[in-house]
């Protein structure tokens, strides 16, 4: 393949990564925004959805569909039911403390991923796509006789993979239009600016505080679901999603939505893109150190404005 | 008793103990002490920096690494005999955390956790990376030839006992000396108070760099023994589950007491042998044990010690 289709296909691969990168880290910055609470657990929650979303698929016979829409409604309920549960009986036990939580997550994490290896086991398995269809790609080029249309052998890529990203884009216009115009988003961004007056105004911070980390384990849970017919399910798998989150939160700016999702993009496309020319791991080291680098030099994040 | 002459009897105390412990234990927990002995030097040095000083870091097993790689790799490809290595491996973990601890300490609180959790994982990466001289994941063994010190072949379970406890008895005697001392006390005036004690006059910031540089040098010097002891270097010592570890020994044993981290490298040691022969989800216990400390037990078991009956414990 020529360098041109070869980078279309490489910006393809890292839209998907990046759209359910997305939807993992913003779980993890709304938990950080609102909470203020590192949650080092926010991993275990991805790889909860996707063994979950394995039970499911197994247990619902008949057409893969089933099993995958099964999924896709029951693996964030409960991902977000366990991640209440870990709020009340841990997060607000210590009074979120910020020492205290993540050392408190990083306990929560063992559990979460031995737990699952005792029940799921040690093997990685696949769920089987709803649909899946090969769609070869066109290339354009300027040649000598003129305009030419041709399709590159290996440019391809299948209508799930597309699937994945439209339904990322969805669920984040879910998420915003939930942030900003409804009841709920209004509680929860009043929380996240002034947690005591917004006490005082008698907004239930409390219930609040479990709402959203649920709602942020939650839409790991459901990335997850969605990438697990391309990747498969595995109990060690949240090590990937944890590190690239962080990432993102850390670049995007502490707490912000709008930072996290350009962040997102950002780092998903050029994993996706760096990882075809560069060693992945060298790229790893690189976004790492660069990560240690903002939080060192420029803490309020690349696009973020003043500190967090 | 005077402080000082408490100190040196419980601290001497203990290390005689261990010392007699080294002829009267069966072989498996001759062996296991060993070993216990080196990864609470580990805990030892941790301390320091979070025990004593208040400053949680989440990356100590690149300096754990650093050590071990330090003396590792240089008798590995090199053919450097085991006491200059030793050296080499101390040294590469001085210069790692001061170099960390000039970028990490312009951070506070979170902050300096992130970041020294994302230097160790591309400490980690890079040894993964460099595959080629660090055999990765997979790791190598240091040749037995290679591994006696003066002439005292640390491969005979006595001698290795005893070399173990050489390394530990300093590490102890080093921090309780330390702690004694003003420099340490100004250590734990910025774990209790960082703002008052620059207003006293303190310099906050160079405490601190030496506070990271004594910890993370000591925690290097238990990599390097490691690797010496028991003749393997891997990069598993690396990850993050090895920077988690002395987090958890130390809240376990009690942060910011003299023996704690060894109380709770045994506790936990132990825990998990006995868990690891039940099931193969042995770190449940971790987790499990992590969780209960921060709900109910944040002062650890010295600690606990220390509020309800033995006030003056070091």
């Amino acid at each position: 393949m020529d360098f041109g289709p070869h980078l279309l296909l490489a910006v393809l691969e890292g839209a998907v990564g990046a759209s359910v990168l997305a939807l993992t880290a913003l779980g993890l910055s709304l938990v950080f925004g609102v909470m203020r609470v590192v949650n080092v657990a926010h991993g275990e929650f991805f790889m909860l959805g996707a063994v979950v979303a394995w039970f499911v698929a197994d247990t619902l016979a008949g057409h893969p569909a089933v099993g995958f829409v099964g999924a896709l409604l029951i693996a964030p309920l409960v991902a977000g039911a366990v991640a209440m549960a870990v709020d009340r009986l841990v997060l607000k036990q210590v009074h979120y403390d910020p020492e205290a939580t993540i050392v408190g997550t990083i306990g929560i994490l063992y559990i979460l991923q031995q737990t699952a290896l005792m029940t799921y086991g040690p093997e990685a398995r696949p769920v089987e796509p709803p649909f899946s269809h090969r769609i070869a790609l066109p290339w354009f080029e300027w040649t000598e006789e003129g305009f030419e249309m041709f399709y590159p052998w290996g440019l391809s890529i299948t209508s799930y993979k597309l699937f994945v990203i439209a339904a990322a884009v969805l669920i984040l216009l879910t998420f915003w239009a939930i942030l900003s115009r409804s009841r709920y988003g209004l509680l929860m961004r009043a929380t996240q600016l002034d947690r005591e007056t917004a006490l005082a105004f008698g907004i239930p911070v409390g219930r609040v505080y479990s709402l959203v980390f649920g709602l942020g384990a939650g839409l790991a849970a459901l990335a997850a679901v969605l990438i697990v017919p391309i990747q498969q399910a595995h109990y060690l798998m949240a090590g990937e999603p944890l590190l690239l989150s962080f990432i993102v939160v850390i670049i995007g700016g502490l707490g912000s939505v709008r930072g996290t999702v350009v962040a997102a993009l950002l780092i998903g496309m050029s994993d996706g893109i760096i990882s075809v020319f560069l060693s992945p791991t060298l790229s790893k080291i690189l976004a790492t150190l660069l990560v240690a680098l903002v939080l060192v030099f420029r803490p309020q994040g690349l696009f973020g404005t003043k500190a967090a | 008793m005077s402080p000082g002459a408490r100190s040196l009897a419980l601290h001497g105390g203990l290390i005689a103990l261990l010392f007699a412990l080294g002829f009267l234990l069966p072989a498996y927990h001759q062996g296991n002490l060993a070993r216990i002995m080196v990864l609470a030097t580990y805990a030892v040095g941790y301390n320091v920096l979070f025990g004593y000083t208040g400053l949680l870091s989440l990356g100590h097993a690149m300096f754990f690494a650093a050590g071990m790689y330090g003396l590792g790799l240089p008798m590995q490809h090199l053919g450097i005999s085991a006491l200059p290595a030793f050296g080499l491996g101390l040294l590469s973990a001085a210069l790692l955390s001061t170099l960390v601890a000039f970028l990490a300490l312009r951070t506070i609180g979170v902050a300096f956790m992130i970041v020294t959790l994302m230097f160790s994982q591309a400490g980690f990466l890079t040894i993964l990376y460099f595959g080629t001289w660090t055999r990765g994941d997979e790791g190598f063994v240091i040749a037995q030839a290679s591994r006696s010190l003066a002439g005292v072949d640390l491969t005979q379970p006595l001698a290795r006992y005893m070399a173990a406890l050489v390394l530990f008895s300093v590490a102890l005697l080093l921090t309780a000396r330390m702690m004694r001392a003003g420099f340490g006390q100004v250590l734990i005036g910025v774990r209790e108070n960082e703002e008052r004690t620059r207003m006293l006059g303190y310099d906050v910031f160079r405490h601190k760099l030496a506070a990271v540089i004594v910890s993370g040098t000591l925690s290097g010097a238990a990599g390097a023994a490691y690797a010496l002891l028991f003749g393997y270097v891997g990069a598993t010592f690396a990850s993050v589950q090895y920077s988690i570890f002395p987090l958890l020994w130390v809240l376990l044993g009690g942060a910011g007491t003299t023996i704690g981290p060894l109380v709770g490298v045994i506790f936990m040691f132990y825990l998990i042998d006995w868990s690891s022969g039940l099931t193969n989800a042995y770190m449940l216990v971790a987790g499990l044990a992590l969780v209960l400390l921060t709900l109910f037990a944040r002062a650890g078991l010295m600690g606990e010690v220390r509020r309800r009956w033995l006030p003056w414990l070091p």
